[in-house]
Protein backbone atom coordinates (compact mmCIF):
# COMPACT_ATOMS: atom_id res chain seq x y z
CA UNK A 1 0.00 0.00 0.00
CA UNK A 2 1.04 3.26 -0.67
CA UNK A 3 -0.20 5.98 0.95
CA UNK A 4 0.13 9.80 -0.58
CA UNK A 5 0.00 13.09 0.35
CA UNK A 6 -4.07 13.54 -0.22
CA UNK A 7 -4.72 10.71 2.09
CA UNK A 8 -5.70 8.65 -0.73
CA UNK A 9 -4.19 5.25 -1.03
CA UNK A 10 -2.85 3.36 -4.20
CA UNK A 11 -3.17 -0.63 -4.30
CA UNK A 12 -1.85 -2.35 -6.46
CA UNK A 13 -4.14 -5.61 -7.33
CA UNK A 14 -3.59 -8.08 -10.30
CA UNK A 15 -3.52 -6.25 -13.18
CA UNK A 16 -5.42 -3.03 -11.93
CA UNK A 17 -4.65 0.01 -10.14
CA UNK A 18 -7.24 1.30 -7.54
CA UNK A 19 -7.07 4.64 -6.22
CA UNK A 20 -9.66 4.49 -3.00
CA UNK A 21 -10.36 7.18 -0.16
CA UNK A 22 -8.96 6.66 2.59
CA UNK A 23 -11.48 5.72 4.63
CA UNK A 24 -12.82 2.43 2.17
CA UNK A 25 -9.57 0.48 4.36
CA UNK A 26 -10.12 -1.19 7.25
CA UNK A 27 -7.75 -4.12 8.57
CA UNK A 28 -7.63 -6.98 6.31
CA UNK A 29 -8.26 -4.85 2.73
CA UNK A 30 -10.34 -2.72 0.70
CA UNK A 31 -13.94 -3.25 1.08
CA UNK A 32 -16.34 -2.40 -2.40
CA UNK A 33 -18.90 -1.24 0.06
CA UNK A 34 -22.09 -0.97 -1.21
CA UNK A 35 -23.51 2.41 -1.77
CA UNK A 36 -27.15 3.63 -0.62
CA UNK A 37 -28.81 6.47 -1.73
CA UNK A 38 -30.11 8.30 2.09
CA UNK A 39 -33.09 10.67 1.58
CA UNK A 40 -34.01 13.02 4.53
CA UNK A 41 -37.22 15.02 4.85
CA UNK A 42 -37.21 17.04 7.29
CA UNK A 43 -38.21 21.04 8.53
CA UNK A 44 -37.14 24.02 6.29
CA UNK A 45 -35.52 25.85 9.53
CA UNK A 46 -33.09 22.47 9.67
CA UNK A 47 -31.43 22.60 6.69
CA UNK A 48 -28.48 25.00 7.34
CA UNK A 49 -27.19 23.21 10.21
CA UNK A 50 -28.12 19.77 9.23
CA UNK A 51 -25.81 20.38 5.92
CA UNK A 52 -23.06 21.74 7.96
CA UNK A 53 -22.98 18.72 10.08
CA UNK A 54 -23.33 16.49 7.16
CA UNK A 55 -20.07 18.39 5.62
CA UNK A 56 -18.45 17.70 8.94
CA UNK A 57 -18.60 13.85 8.60
CA UNK A 58 -17.35 13.56 4.86
CA UNK A 59 -20.33 13.60 3.32
CA UNK A 60 -19.76 16.32 0.53
CA UNK A 61 -22.22 16.37 -1.72
CA UNK A 62 -25.98 16.61 -1.54
CA UNK A 63 -29.42 17.47 -3.69
CA UNK A 64 -31.60 19.44 -2.19
CA UNK A 65 -35.43 19.95 -2.72
CA UNK A 66 -38.43 21.71 -1.74
CA UNK A 67 -41.31 19.67 -1.41
CA UNK A 68 -44.77 19.86 0.14
CA UNK A 69 -46.46 16.61 2.29
CA UNK A 70 -47.91 15.44 5.40
CA UNK A 71 -48.09 12.57 7.42
CA UNK A 72 -48.89 12.54 11.04
CA UNK A 73 -48.67 15.84 11.02
CA UNK A 74 -51.77 16.63 9.08
CA UNK A 75 -52.11 20.28 7.73
CA UNK A 76 -53.76 23.08 9.28
CA UNK A 77 -56.95 25.62 8.44
CA UNK A 78 -57.09 28.90 7.46
CA UNK A 79 -59.29 31.46 6.81
CA UNK A 80 -59.70 33.44 3.23
CA UNK A 81 -62.07 35.82 3.69
CA UNK A 82 -64.69 34.33 5.37
CA UNK A 83 -64.57 30.58 4.21
CA UNK A 84 -62.55 28.24 6.10
CA UNK A 85 -60.26 25.84 3.98
CA UNK A 86 -57.67 23.53 4.62
CA UNK A 87 -53.89 23.56 4.30
CA UNK A 88 -52.68 19.70 3.91
CA UNK A 89 -49.42 20.08 2.21
CA UNK A 90 -47.17 21.62 4.19
CA UNK A 91 -43.35 22.90 2.64
CA UNK A 92 -40.72 21.05 3.75
CA UNK A 93 -36.56 19.94 2.47
CA UNK A 94 -35.67 16.79 1.15
CA UNK A 95 -31.38 16.33 1.11
CA UNK A 96 -30.27 13.61 -0.86
CA UNK A 97 -27.39 11.80 -0.44
CA UNK A 98 -25.47 8.92 -2.22
CA UNK A 99 -23.22 7.64 -0.32
CA UNK A 100 -20.46 4.21 0.63
CA UNK A 101 -23.08 1.73 3.50
CA UNK A 102 -20.60 2.85 6.00
CA UNK A 103 -22.05 6.13 6.43
CA UNK A 104 -25.35 5.51 6.80
CA UNK A 105 -24.58 5.00 10.80
CA UNK A 106 -22.99 8.16 11.31
CA UNK A 107 -25.20 10.03 8.40
CA UNK A 108 -28.63 8.89 10.81
CA UNK A 109 -27.20 9.77 14.05
CA UNK A 110 -26.24 13.26 13.18
CA UNK A 111 -29.99 13.60 11.05
CA UNK A 112 -31.64 12.60 14.48
CA UNK A 113 -29.53 14.55 16.91
CA UNK A 114 -30.67 17.96 14.92
CA UNK A 115 -33.94 17.17 12.80
CA UNK A 116 -35.07 15.66 16.61
CA UNK A 117 -37.59 18.81 17.86
CA UNK A 118 -39.77 16.00 19.63
CA UNK A 119 -42.80 17.31 17.89
CA UNK A 120 -45.34 15.65 15.10
CA UNK A 121 -43.27 17.05 11.98
CA UNK A 122 -39.81 15.75 12.54
CA UNK A 123 -39.82 14.06 9.09
CA UNK A 124 -38.29 11.06 8.07
CA UNK A 125 -34.95 9.32 6.43
CA UNK A 126 -35.71 6.77 3.81
CA UNK A 127 -32.40 4.37 2.38
CA UNK A 128 -32.64 3.29 -1.03
CA UNK A 129 -30.03 0.71 -2.55
CA UNK A 130 -28.04 2.12 -5.37
CA UNK A 131 -27.40 -0.05 -8.55
CA UNK A 132 -25.15 2.09 -10.18
CA UNK A 133 -23.16 5.36 -9.71
CA UNK A 134 -21.17 7.36 -12.55
CA UNK A 135 -19.45 10.05 -12.37
CA UNK A 136 -20.72 12.04 -15.64
CA UNK A 137 -17.51 13.67 -16.57
CA UNK A 138 -14.65 11.49 -16.34
CA UNK A 139 -17.15 8.14 -16.52
CA UNK A 140 -15.85 6.78 -12.91
CA UNK A 141 -18.06 5.00 -10.88
CA UNK A 142 -18.55 3.27 -8.28
CA UNK A 143 -17.07 3.86 -5.03
CA UNK A 144 -14.63 6.50 -7.52
CA UNK A 145 -17.95 8.40 -8.70
CA UNK A 146 -19.04 9.63 -5.30
CA UNK B 1 -56.38 88.12 -8.51
CA UNK B 2 -57.13 88.27 -12.19
CA UNK B 3 -59.70 86.03 -14.63
CA UNK B 4 -55.78 84.38 -15.65
CA UNK B 5 -54.61 83.18 -12.34
CA UNK B 6 -57.70 81.93 -11.31
CA UNK B 7 -58.24 80.57 -14.52
CA UNK B 8 -54.14 79.09 -14.31
CA UNK B 9 -54.79 77.54 -10.56
CA UNK B 10 -58.24 75.74 -11.26
CA UNK B 11 -56.87 74.30 -14.19
CA UNK B 12 -53.77 73.05 -12.34
CA UNK B 13 -55.27 71.34 -9.70
CA UNK B 14 -58.26 69.87 -12.05
CA UNK B 15 -55.16 68.46 -14.16
CA UNK B 16 -52.90 67.41 -11.37
CA UNK B 17 -55.91 65.40 -9.68
CA UNK B 18 -56.52 64.02 -13.27
CA UNK B 19 -53.35 62.76 -13.53
CA UNK B 20 -53.50 60.99 -9.75
CA UNK B 21 -56.55 59.70 -10.71
CA UNK B 22 -55.42 58.25 -13.38
CA UNK B 23 -52.89 55.85 -10.99
CA UNK B 24 -55.54 54.80 -9.92
CA UNK B 25 -55.57 52.43 -12.81
CA UNK B 26 -52.28 50.38 -11.80
CA UNK B 27 -53.94 50.36 -7.92
CA UNK B 28 -57.11 48.15 -9.49
CA UNK B 29 -54.22 46.50 -11.70
CA UNK B 30 -52.51 45.23 -8.33
CA UNK B 31 -55.47 44.73 -6.28
CA UNK B 32 -56.69 42.21 -9.10
CA UNK B 33 -53.53 40.79 -10.15
CA UNK B 34 -52.74 40.08 -6.48
CA UNK B 35 -56.01 38.73 -5.14
CA UNK B 36 -56.18 36.57 -8.40
CA UNK B 37 -53.98 33.56 -9.51
CA UNK B 38 -50.68 33.78 -11.15
CA UNK B 39 -51.69 31.98 -14.15
CA UNK B 40 -54.15 34.82 -15.03
CA UNK B 41 -52.09 38.05 -14.15
CA UNK B 42 -51.60 38.53 -17.56
CA UNK B 43 -55.12 38.59 -18.89
CA UNK B 44 -55.82 40.50 -15.49
CA UNK B 45 -52.95 43.40 -16.83
CA UNK B 46 -54.57 43.36 -20.33
CA UNK B 47 -57.79 44.11 -19.34
CA UNK B 48 -57.27 46.81 -16.97
CA UNK B 49 -54.83 47.94 -19.59
CA UNK B 50 -57.59 47.98 -22.57
CA UNK B 51 -60.68 49.18 -20.57
CA UNK B 52 -58.42 52.27 -19.60
CA UNK B 53 -57.27 52.93 -22.83
CA UNK B 54 -60.70 51.56 -25.40
CA UNK B 55 -62.61 54.07 -22.29
CA UNK B 56 -60.24 56.90 -23.42
CA UNK B 57 -61.04 56.83 -27.31
CA UNK B 58 -64.78 55.70 -26.61
CA UNK B 59 -65.32 58.54 -24.14
CA UNK B 60 -63.64 61.14 -26.45
CA UNK B 61 -65.34 59.91 -29.55
CA UNK B 62 -69.19 59.65 -28.11
CA UNK B 63 -69.45 59.28 -24.25
CA UNK B 64 -68.27 63.05 -23.05
CA UNK B 65 -70.99 64.77 -25.17
CA UNK B 66 -73.33 62.25 -23.96
CA UNK B 67 -72.89 62.95 -20.29
CA UNK B 68 -72.33 66.26 -20.79
CA UNK B 69 -73.98 67.53 -23.86
CA UNK B 70 -77.11 70.25 -23.20
CA UNK B 71 -79.89 68.18 -22.06
CA UNK B 72 -82.53 66.62 -23.77
CA UNK B 73 -85.35 66.60 -21.74
CA UNK B 74 -82.91 65.67 -18.51
CA UNK B 75 -82.21 62.02 -19.65
CA UNK B 76 -79.02 62.51 -21.95
CA UNK B 77 -77.18 65.18 -23.46
CA UNK B 78 -76.78 65.95 -26.85
CA UNK B 79 -74.44 63.71 -28.95
CA UNK B 80 -71.24 65.93 -30.12
CA UNK B 81 -68.51 63.32 -32.04
CA UNK B 82 -65.46 64.14 -31.01
CA UNK B 83 -66.16 66.56 -28.09
CA UNK B 84 -65.55 69.24 -30.74
CA UNK B 85 -68.18 71.98 -29.49
CA UNK B 86 -67.11 74.45 -26.83
CA UNK B 87 -69.15 73.30 -24.00
CA UNK B 88 -69.78 76.65 -22.95
CA UNK B 89 -73.26 75.67 -21.59
CA UNK B 90 -71.30 74.40 -18.66
CA UNK B 91 -69.93 77.53 -17.22
CA UNK B 92 -65.79 75.92 -16.31
CA UNK B 93 -63.61 78.48 -15.14
CA UNK B 94 -61.07 75.65 -16.73
CA UNK B 95 -60.44 74.94 -20.53
CA UNK B 96 -62.52 71.97 -21.93
CA UNK B 97 -60.22 69.60 -22.46
CA UNK B 98 -58.89 69.96 -18.88
CA UNK B 99 -62.88 69.01 -17.60
CA UNK B 100 -62.35 66.25 -20.65
CA UNK B 101 -59.09 64.80 -19.34
CA UNK B 102 -60.56 65.03 -15.49
CA UNK B 103 -63.85 63.17 -16.57
CA UNK B 104 -62.07 60.70 -18.66
CA UNK B 105 -59.69 59.04 -15.66
CA UNK B 106 -63.69 59.03 -13.55
CA UNK B 107 -65.05 56.77 -16.79
CA UNK B 108 -62.24 54.82 -16.87
CA UNK B 109 -62.24 54.21 -13.42
CA UNK B 110 -65.71 52.97 -13.04
CA UNK B 111 -65.34 50.63 -16.04
CA UNK B 112 -62.56 48.97 -14.37
CA UNK B 113 -64.16 47.58 -11.42
CA UNK B 114 -66.13 45.38 -13.42
CA UNK B 115 -62.34 43.69 -14.71
CA UNK B 116 -62.02 42.65 -11.02
CA UNK B 117 -65.37 40.54 -10.41
CA UNK B 118 -65.21 38.94 -13.73
CA UNK B 119 -61.70 37.53 -13.44
CA UNK B 120 -60.00 34.68 -14.18
CA UNK B 121 -62.79 33.30 -16.82
CA UNK B 122 -63.94 35.89 -19.05
CA UNK B 123 -63.39 36.04 -22.79
CA UNK B 124 -61.06 38.70 -23.44
CA UNK B 125 -62.40 39.96 -27.03
CA UNK B 126 -66.09 39.84 -24.52
CA UNK B 127 -64.56 42.07 -22.12
CA UNK B 128 -63.56 44.36 -24.54
CA UNK B 129 -66.85 45.01 -25.73
CA UNK B 130 -67.90 45.20 -22.33
CA UNK B 131 -65.52 48.06 -21.91
CA UNK B 132 -66.28 49.56 -25.18
CA UNK B 133 -70.35 49.91 -24.73
CA UNK B 134 -69.44 51.33 -20.55
CA UNK B 135 -68.11 54.26 -21.78
CA UNK B 136 -69.87 54.72 -24.54
CA UNK B 137 -73.26 54.89 -22.58
CA UNK B 138 -74.17 53.41 -19.91
CA UNK B 139 -71.80 55.19 -17.27
CA UNK B 140 -72.55 58.64 -19.58
CA UNK B 141 -75.86 58.56 -19.10
CA UNK B 142 -76.04 58.15 -15.46
CA UNK B 143 -73.22 61.00 -15.40
CA UNK B 144 -75.40 63.25 -17.23
CA UNK B 145 -78.02 62.64 -14.74
CA UNK B 146 -76.33 63.37 -11.96
CA UNK B 147 -73.19 65.90 -13.31
CA UNK B 148 -74.43 66.94 -16.42
CA UNK B 149 -77.17 68.77 -15.54
CA UNK B 150 -79.76 65.90 -15.57
CA UNK B 151 -82.86 65.15 -13.43
CA UNK B 152 -81.16 63.50 -10.17
CA UNK B 153 -79.08 66.74 -9.88
CA UNK B 154 -82.70 68.87 -10.37
CA UNK B 155 -83.60 66.63 -7.85
CA UNK B 156 -81.46 67.90 -5.37
CA UNK B 157 -79.44 64.65 -5.34
CA UNK B 158 -76.18 64.97 -4.05
CA UNK B 159 -73.01 62.41 -5.35
CA UNK B 160 -70.02 64.94 -5.07
CA UNK B 161 -66.95 62.58 -6.62
CA UNK B 162 -69.04 59.21 -7.64
CA UNK B 163 -70.25 57.11 -4.83
CA UNK B 164 -73.00 56.23 -7.01
CA UNK B 165 -71.88 57.57 -10.67
CA UNK B 166 -68.84 55.76 -10.74
CA UNK B 167 -68.49 53.25 -8.29
CA UNK B 168 -72.14 52.10 -7.42
CA UNK B 169 -72.35 52.19 -11.61
CA UNK B 170 -69.18 49.83 -11.42
CA UNK B 171 -70.36 47.84 -8.81
CA UNK B 172 -73.60 46.90 -10.22
CA UNK B 173 -71.87 45.82 -13.53
CA UNK B 174 -70.02 43.67 -11.70
CA UNK B 175 -72.88 42.24 -9.78
CA UNK B 176 -74.14 41.32 -13.21
CA UNK B 177 -71.39 40.34 -15.08
CA UNK B 178 -70.09 37.95 -12.53
CA UNK B 179 -73.64 36.67 -12.08
CA UNK B 180 -73.94 35.88 -15.97
CA UNK B 181 -70.44 34.52 -15.90
CA UNK B 182 -71.06 32.44 -13.33
CA UNK B 183 -68.08 31.14 -10.74
CA UNK B 184 -64.97 29.90 -11.24
CA UNK B 185 -64.15 26.24 -11.63
CA UNK B 186 -63.80 24.89 -8.52
CA UNK B 187 -65.37 28.00 -6.90
CA UNK B 188 -68.14 26.09 -5.27
CA UNK B 189 -68.51 22.46 -4.49
CA UNK B 190 -71.87 20.49 -6.01
CA UNK B 191 -73.52 21.18 -2.52
CA UNK B 192 -72.82 24.61 -2.95
CA UNK B 193 -70.22 25.17 -0.59
CA UNK B 194 -67.86 28.34 -1.13
CA UNK B 195 -63.87 27.02 -1.45
CA UNK B 196 -61.43 29.40 -0.87
CA UNK B 197 -58.76 30.35 -4.03
CA UNK B 198 -56.51 32.49 -2.81
CA UNK B 199 -54.49 35.34 -4.43
CA UNK B 200 -51.14 34.46 -5.48
CA UNK B 201 -49.72 38.32 -4.11
CA UNK B 202 -50.84 39.60 -1.08
CA UNK B 203 -48.55 42.32 -1.72
CA UNK B 204 -49.56 43.34 -4.91
CA UNK B 205 -52.54 43.48 -3.75
CA UNK B 206 -51.39 45.75 -0.81
CA UNK B 207 -49.27 47.89 -3.15
CA UNK B 208 -52.64 48.46 -5.25
CA UNK B 209 -55.09 49.57 -2.22
CA UNK B 210 -52.00 52.05 -1.19
CA UNK B 211 -51.94 53.39 -4.42
CA UNK B 212 -55.87 53.70 -4.66
CA UNK B 213 -56.24 55.34 -1.51
CA UNK B 214 -53.50 57.77 -2.89
CA UNK B 215 -55.77 58.01 -5.84
CA UNK B 216 -58.03 59.13 -3.78
CA UNK B 217 -56.72 62.01 -2.79
CA UNK B 218 -57.46 63.51 -6.11
CA UNK B 219 -60.67 61.69 -7.02
CA UNK B 220 -62.33 63.47 -4.58
CA UNK B 221 -60.63 66.84 -4.03
CA UNK B 222 -60.13 67.31 -7.80
CA UNK B 223 -64.33 67.17 -8.11
CA UNK B 224 -63.94 70.68 -6.89
CA UNK B 225 -62.86 71.37 -10.23
CA UNK B 226 -61.13 74.98 -8.62
CA UNK B 227 -58.21 75.05 -6.81
CA UNK B 228 -59.11 78.16 -5.48
CA UNK B 229 -61.47 76.24 -2.71
CA UNK B 230 -58.80 75.77 0.13
CA UNK B 231 -61.66 75.43 2.61
CA UNK B 232 -63.29 72.18 0.27
CA UNK B 233 -60.17 70.70 -0.78
CA UNK B 234 -58.50 70.78 2.44
CA UNK B 235 -61.35 69.75 4.41
CA UNK B 236 -62.46 66.82 1.86
CA UNK B 237 -58.73 65.31 2.22
CA UNK B 238 -59.49 65.37 5.81
CA UNK B 239 -62.89 63.22 5.37
CA UNK B 240 -61.37 61.23 2.46
CA UNK B 241 -58.91 59.79 4.65
CA UNK B 242 -60.82 60.18 7.98
CA UNK B 243 -63.40 57.57 6.52
CA UNK B 244 -60.61 55.06 4.96
CA UNK B 245 -58.72 54.52 8.12
CA UNK B 246 -61.78 53.78 9.91
CA UNK B 247 -63.02 51.37 7.87
CA UNK B 248 -59.78 49.76 7.81
CA UNK B 249 -59.57 49.74 11.41
CA UNK B 250 -63.10 48.36 11.79
CA UNK B 251 -62.92 45.67 9.44
CA UNK B 252 -59.93 44.72 10.92
CA UNK B 253 -61.50 44.35 14.07
CA UNK B 254 -64.41 42.45 12.46
CA UNK B 255 -62.20 40.18 11.16
CA UNK B 256 -60.21 39.63 14.28
CA UNK B 257 -63.38 38.79 16.36
CA UNK B 258 -64.95 36.96 13.34
CA UNK B 259 -61.96 34.72 11.99
CA UNK B 260 -60.25 35.10 15.32
CA UNK B 261 -57.20 36.58 13.83
CA UNK B 262 -57.20 40.40 11.92
CA UNK B 263 -57.23 39.01 8.21
CA UNK B 264 -54.90 40.82 5.62
CA UNK B 265 -57.06 40.81 2.70
CA UNK B 266 -60.52 41.70 3.98
CA UNK B 267 -58.96 44.83 6.10
CA UNK B 268 -57.67 46.06 2.61
CA UNK B 269 -61.05 45.40 1.18
CA UNK B 270 -62.22 47.61 4.40
CA UNK B 271 -59.98 50.82 3.22
CA UNK B 272 -61.39 50.75 0.21
CA UNK B 273 -65.23 50.40 1.28
CA UNK B 274 -64.42 53.83 3.40
CA UNK B 275 -62.85 55.65 0.50
CA UNK B 276 -65.47 54.63 -1.92
CA UNK B 277 -68.69 55.38 1.15
CA UNK B 278 -67.16 58.98 1.89
CA UNK B 279 -66.98 59.60 -1.56
CA UNK B 280 -70.73 60.75 -2.28
CA UNK B 281 -70.59 63.23 0.88
CA UNK B 282 -66.98 64.25 1.61
CA UNK B 283 -67.51 67.94 0.77
CA UNK B 284 -70.45 68.46 3.26
CA UNK B 285 -70.22 65.84 5.99
CA UNK B 286 -68.11 67.02 8.89
CA UNK B 287 -64.73 64.67 10.27
CA UNK B 288 -66.76 62.92 13.07
CA UNK B 289 -69.88 62.22 9.95
CA UNK B 290 -66.73 60.61 7.97
CA UNK B 291 -65.50 58.66 10.98
CA UNK B 292 -69.10 57.61 11.32
CA UNK B 293 -69.67 56.64 7.48
CA UNK B 294 -66.27 55.16 7.39
CA UNK B 295 -67.17 52.86 10.70
CA UNK B 296 -70.01 52.33 8.91
CA UNK B 297 -68.19 50.87 5.58
CA UNK B 298 -65.91 48.74 8.03
CA UNK B 299 -69.00 46.59 9.50
CA UNK B 300 -70.87 46.37 5.74
CA UNK B 301 -68.17 45.21 3.68
CA UNK B 302 -67.36 42.44 5.63
CA UNK B 303 -70.87 40.72 5.66
CA UNK B 304 -71.33 42.20 2.11
CA UNK B 305 -68.44 40.14 0.95
CA UNK B 306 -69.77 36.96 2.58
CA UNK B 307 -73.05 37.42 1.46
CA UNK B 308 -72.66 37.95 -2.34
CA UNK B 309 -69.76 34.45 -1.99
CA UNK B 310 -71.86 32.46 0.29
CA UNK B 311 -75.82 33.58 -0.12
CA UNK B 312 -75.78 34.49 -3.85
CA UNK B 313 -73.13 32.17 -4.49
CA UNK B 314 -72.09 35.04 -6.66
CA UNK B 315 -68.13 34.38 -7.63
CA UNK B 316 -66.35 38.09 -6.89
CA UNK B 317 -62.44 37.18 -6.54
CA UNK B 318 -61.65 40.86 -5.35
CA UNK B 319 -64.73 41.81 -3.60
CA UNK B 320 -65.68 44.62 -6.18
CA UNK B 321 -69.39 44.66 -5.80
CA UNK B 322 -69.29 44.54 -1.74
CA UNK B 323 -66.94 47.39 -2.09
CA UNK B 324 -68.08 49.44 -5.02
CA UNK B 325 -71.72 48.45 -5.38
CA UNK B 326 -72.94 47.96 -1.96
CA UNK B 327 -70.63 50.51 -0.25
CA UNK B 328 -71.16 52.82 -3.37
CA UNK B 329 -75.03 52.78 -2.35
CA UNK B 330 -74.38 53.16 1.01
CA UNK B 331 -71.95 56.20 0.90
CA UNK B 332 -74.53 57.52 -0.99
CA UNK B 333 -77.93 57.01 1.44
CA UNK B 334 -75.39 58.07 4.35
CA UNK B 335 -75.01 61.62 2.97
CA UNK B 336 -78.82 62.26 3.86
CA UNK B 337 -77.56 61.56 7.16
CA UNK B 338 -74.62 63.05 7.95
CA UNK B 339 -74.94 66.37 5.58
CA UNK B 340 -73.90 69.03 7.77
CA UNK B 341 -76.28 70.96 5.63
CA UNK B 342 -79.73 69.04 5.09
CA UNK B 343 -78.84 65.68 6.74
CA UNK B 344 -81.21 63.65 8.94
CA UNK B 345 -78.92 64.10 11.90
CA UNK B 346 -78.76 67.93 11.55
CA UNK B 347 -82.47 68.76 11.37
CA UNK B 348 -82.69 68.53 7.74
CA UNK B 349 -85.54 65.95 8.02
CA UNK B 350 -85.97 62.80 6.24
CA UNK B 351 -85.97 64.88 2.25
CA UNK B 352 -82.71 64.59 1.42
CA UNK B 353 -82.16 60.75 2.49
CA UNK B 354 -85.29 60.03 0.13
CA UNK B 355 -84.00 61.66 -2.85
CA UNK B 356 -80.47 60.24 -2.13
CA UNK B 357 -82.86 56.69 -2.21
CA UNK B 358 -84.53 57.57 -5.38
CA UNK B 359 -81.18 58.20 -7.08
CA UNK B 360 -79.43 55.39 -6.06
CA UNK B 361 -82.27 53.17 -7.12
CA UNK B 362 -82.32 54.65 -10.61
CA UNK B 363 -78.95 54.63 -10.87
CA UNK B 364 -79.16 50.84 -9.71
CA UNK B 365 -81.78 49.87 -11.90
CA UNK B 366 -80.51 51.67 -14.77
CA UNK B 367 -77.32 49.66 -14.37
CA UNK B 368 -78.79 45.98 -13.90
CA UNK B 369 -80.80 46.84 -16.76
CA UNK B 370 -78.40 47.46 -19.08
CA UNK B 371 -75.46 45.60 -18.18
CA UNK B 372 -77.95 42.33 -17.76
CA UNK B 373 -79.07 43.20 -21.90
CA UNK B 374 -75.12 43.89 -22.38
CA UNK B 375 -73.83 40.57 -21.18
CA UNK B 376 -76.59 38.30 -22.12
CA UNK B 377 -75.99 39.75 -25.61
CA UNK B 378 -72.83 38.91 -25.14
CA UNK B 379 -73.01 35.73 -24.24
CA UNK B 380 -75.43 34.85 -27.07
CA UNK B 381 -73.34 36.18 -29.72
CA UNK B 382 -69.46 35.40 -29.14
CA UNK B 383 -69.72 34.36 -25.62
CA UNK B 384 -68.75 35.25 -22.79
CA UNK B 385 -66.88 32.62 -20.64
CA UNK B 386 -63.40 30.88 -21.42
CA UNK B 387 -63.82 26.63 -22.19
CA UNK B 388 -63.08 24.92 -19.12
CA UNK B 389 -59.75 23.84 -20.22
CA UNK B 390 -58.77 27.23 -21.63
CA UNK B 391 -59.29 28.60 -17.85
CA UNK B 392 -57.56 25.46 -16.41
CA UNK B 393 -54.90 26.17 -18.10
CA UNK B 394 -54.75 29.98 -17.42
CA UNK B 395 -55.51 32.50 -19.58
CA UNK B 396 -52.47 33.85 -19.50
CA UNK B 397 -51.48 30.94 -21.80
CA UNK B 398 -54.62 30.58 -23.21
CA UNK B 399 -55.56 34.38 -24.70
CA UNK B 400 -52.56 35.99 -24.49
CA UNK B 401 -49.44 33.12 -25.38
CA UNK B 402 -47.21 34.00 -22.47
CA UNK B 403 -46.70 33.64 -19.04
CA UNK B 404 -46.32 35.98 -16.47
CA UNK B 405 -43.88 34.65 -14.33
CA UNK B 406 -41.97 32.77 -16.75
CA UNK B 407 -38.47 33.41 -15.14
CA UNK B 408 -39.91 33.67 -11.66
CA UNK B 409 -38.51 31.01 -8.91
CA UNK B 410 -38.65 32.35 -5.86
CA UNK B 411 -35.47 30.54 -3.46
CA UNK B 412 -37.01 29.32 -0.38
CA UNK B 413 -34.61 27.12 1.15
CA UNK B 414 -33.48 29.48 3.72
CA UNK B 415 -30.13 30.60 3.37
CA UNK B 416 -29.16 32.32 6.64
CA UNK B 417 -29.51 30.40 9.79
CA UNK B 418 -32.87 30.15 11.28
CA UNK B 419 -34.06 29.15 14.26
Amino acid sequence: MITNQNTNIVLTLKNNVCIVPNYFVSKGGVHMDRIVKIEIITRQNKFESLKEALNKINVSGMTVTQVLGYGNQKGRTEVYRGTEYSVDLLPKIKIEVVVPENLIDPIVSVTTQICNTGNIGDGKIFIYPIERVIRIRTQEEASNAI
Amino acid sequence: MNLEMITAIDTLWVVLCAAIVFFMQAGFCMVETGFTRAKNAGNIIMKNLMDFALGSITYWVVGFSIMFGVSAGGFIGGLDLFSTGTFEHLGLTIPKEAFLIFQTVFAATAATIVSGAMAERTKFSSYLIYSFFITLVIYPVVGHWIWGGGWLSELGFIDFAGSTVVHSLGGWSALMGAWILGPRLGKYTSDGKSQAIPGHSLTLGALGVFILWFGWFGFNPGSTLSGMDSESIAHIFVTTNLSAAMAATVTMAVTWIRYKKADVSMTLNGALAGLVCITAGTHIVSPAGAAAIGAVAGVVIVFAIEFIDKVLKIDDPVGAIGVHGVCGAIGTLLVGVFAVDGGLLYGGGLDLLIIQAIGVAAVAAWTLVTTFILFKTIKATVGLRVHAEEEINGLDIEEHGIESYADFQPKNITLTQQV
